[in-house]
């Protein structure tokens, strides 16, 4: 089982990220899980959103997880939420900011001696070239696709456009963009 | 006729989502709604499924619940297939045409996405509402995931409609927990599905006006309690019906569902008995305590919570120790509801196994593996022992300090 923790504001689409993360590895044949914990949330909240993935159907409903991934598409939540909550000792985390990893991890002390784990990439700046407003969502699972080595970053992209066939071509590219570039310069 | 909906073999849906596909593969004549958090996207994708032209079907806006399911028992009165969805106060405000729904014969199907009640207001999932429509003489089915609401949702059809059974259905699931969490669904063809829920035959249709009927007449000391102990015998009755309609279901499908569904209790000393979402993570923690620590715990489930299935959760639970049974809405002064029906049917068993209750899990409060596995440890002593070494009734996950109530009667 693998188990993803995303921390995002309502509106950056975490929930849609892990719904289109979800849609993706199901087509590999794995089970899996997407959910979010928002209530009545307005655009700006923080909330957190969820996805399991195993080879077996997944019975657990519970909210509770010590994550093998930690999602942070919000540069601000990484210093105001607490995104270490319940990890894991193997717990890897890919973090949306502008500084480079040492500067990141120098203002974050629960990250400190974790250097290995820790792992940024600007998803801000990449989904405002690409996409022409921050999502930052899309490009959050090319780094995740990279990082995780869960997929080829030719079939997940294959996927992707699956799930998006609803929009419009440009938004199509614009995401197939911002997934290469974050895949490439996460570190 | 209506467009043909892109459907893949395997899809990734939330509750909601498939709910709403089974409404569209049904296809209902009318859906009367007022949409409620969390059971809005159902009648919501619905209605976009009758505007892009994907169901022939008709969306009735109105202005209450109570006006929804008003309109939902003029149109199934008239001879169309009818559902709609709710959830929480909307359910509430519900109640009392649940009552005419169930008296009047009327085979709509209610989705339930069970959310807890008011006050303090609350969006997030208990069985509160679902506990409210128990009295309410319609048949309610449980889906413990997203497949099962689908699932559930396509035999709800078959089950009320049957000319032997003419009955209303309730389907719940749990809010947001279900409803909102996408998991892998496995969908019948929209042929296979028709075919299964089959075409529409009206009994009595006021639209028949070769033969008028009236609905809905009053009936005094002469003639109500005959009307309400047939209502509650076509109730008991439907039994063997929900299970054929559960065979045929496995026929098309290959999932099989019981009334009562048990897991790993071929050889249990201890169960956990529950509703919803928590039933599958009971699961994961009696697999787990079994390889950890040896303890021969299972699950039993309700998966038809009316007709209360009686006699089957005697048979499922006479030979274990000790049972926590697991209520997950506010007891208002008494044990939970849920718990005081399976003592119930316990009570007529040689071996009366131990039975404690569970509060659990109000507005929406997280219901971990880790406690799962804490009460079937609470269990185990009380089998240990041979007699319930705690409170009767204890609140599970609750903040602050243990509260319980009640102990055994001891020598």
């Amino acid at each position: 089982m693998t188990e993803i923790r995303w921390h995002s504001r309502a509106g950056q689409g975490a929930v849609s990220g892990a719904k289109g993360l979800g849609d993706v590895v199901a087509t590999t044949g794995k089970e899996v899980q997407a959910f979010a914990l928002y209530g009545s949330a307005k655009r700006g909240a923080a909330l957190r959103a969820y996805n399991r993935i195993d080879d077996e159907q997944i019975f657990n409903h519970a909210k509770f997880m010590n994550p093998d991934y930690v999602l942070v598409i919000d540069p601000a939540l990484a210093y105001t939420d607490n995104i270490v909550e319940n990890e894991a000792d193997h717990t890897k985390y890919i973090i949306t900011t502008h500084l480079s990893k040492e500067e990141l991890i120098e203002g974050i002390p629960s990250l400190k001696g974790k250097e290995e784990r820790v792992f940024v990439v600007d998803c801000v700046q990449i989904s405002l070239d690409t996409i022409g407003r921050s999502v930052p969502n899309a490009p959050m699972l090319g780094a995740f696709v990279k990082i995780s080595g869960m997929f080829e970053l030719d079939y997940f992209l294959e996927n992707m456009k699956r799930v998006l066939s609803k929009f419009p071509q440009k938004i199509i590219d614009g995401n197939m963009a911002a997934i290469t570039r974050a895949y490439n310069e996460v570190k | 006729m209506a467009e043909k909906y892109d459907l893949q073999e395997r899809e990734v849906w939330d509750g909601n989502f498939a709910a709403s596909q089974a409404l569209r593969q049904a296809q209902i004549d009318v859906v009367a709604a007022y949409p409620i958090t969390p059971s809005t996207p159902i009648v919501e994708n619905y209605g976009s499924y009758v505007a892009n032209g994907y169901v022939d079907g008709e969306f009735v806006m109105v202005e209450s619940e109570h006006a929804a399911m008003s309109g939902c028992v003029g149109a199934s009165a008239a001879g169309g297939r009818v559902a709609t969805a709710t959830s929480s106060q909307g359910f509430a405000l519900m109640a009392e045409v649940l009552y005419q729904a169930s008296g009047m014969r009327l085979p709509i199907v209610l989705n339930v996405v069970n959310r807890a009640l008011a006050s303090p207001l609350n969006v997030r999932g208990d069985h509160a509402d679902m506990y409210l429509g128990r009295d309410s003489g319609w048949i309610q089915l449980d889906a413990f995931n997203a497949q099962e609401a689908y699932d559930m949702a396509l035999c709800a059809f078959r089950i009320g409609e049957n000319h032997a059974v003419r009955l209303p259905v309730m389907v719940h699931q749990d809010g947001f927990i279900t409803s909102h969490t996408a998991q892998n669904v496995y969908p019948l063809s929209d042929e296979v599905a028709y075919n299964f829920v089959g075409d529409f035959k009206p009994v009595d249709d006021m639209l028949d006006f070769s033969k008028p009927v009236t609905y809905g007449a009053q009936t005094e000391e002469d003639w109500h309690f005959e009307h309400k102990a047939r209502q509650h015998k076509a109730l008991m009755d439907s039994r063997p019906i929900i299970d054929e309609v559960f065979a045929d279901f496995e026929k098309v499908s290959g999932r099989k569902y019981n009334r009562v569904e048990s897991y790993d209790m071929e050889d249990a000393e201890v169960a956990i008995v529950a509703l919803g979402t928590t039933v599958e993570t009971a699961r994961v923690a009696a697999k787990e305590l079994r390889a950890e620590e040896g303890i021969k715990a299972g699950v039993v489930a309700i998966r038809c919570f009316r007709p209360f299935p009686f006699d089957l959760v005697r048979d499922s639970l006479e030979n274990v120790k000790a049972v926590a049974v697991l209520d997950r809405s506010s007891p208002g002064g008494a044990m939970g509801a849920f718990f005081n029906e399976v003592s119930a049917a316990l009570y007529t068993t040689p071996n009366r196994p131990l039975v404690t209750n569970f509060i659990y899990g109000l507005g929406g409060r997280d219901f971990s593996i880790s406690e799962a596995k804490r009460i079937f440890k609470e269990q185990k002593a009380h089998a240990d022992a041979g007699y319930i070494t705690t409170d009767i009734q204890q609140f599970s996950g609750l903040r602050g300090p243990h509260l319980g109530f009640f102990k055994t009667k001891r020598g």
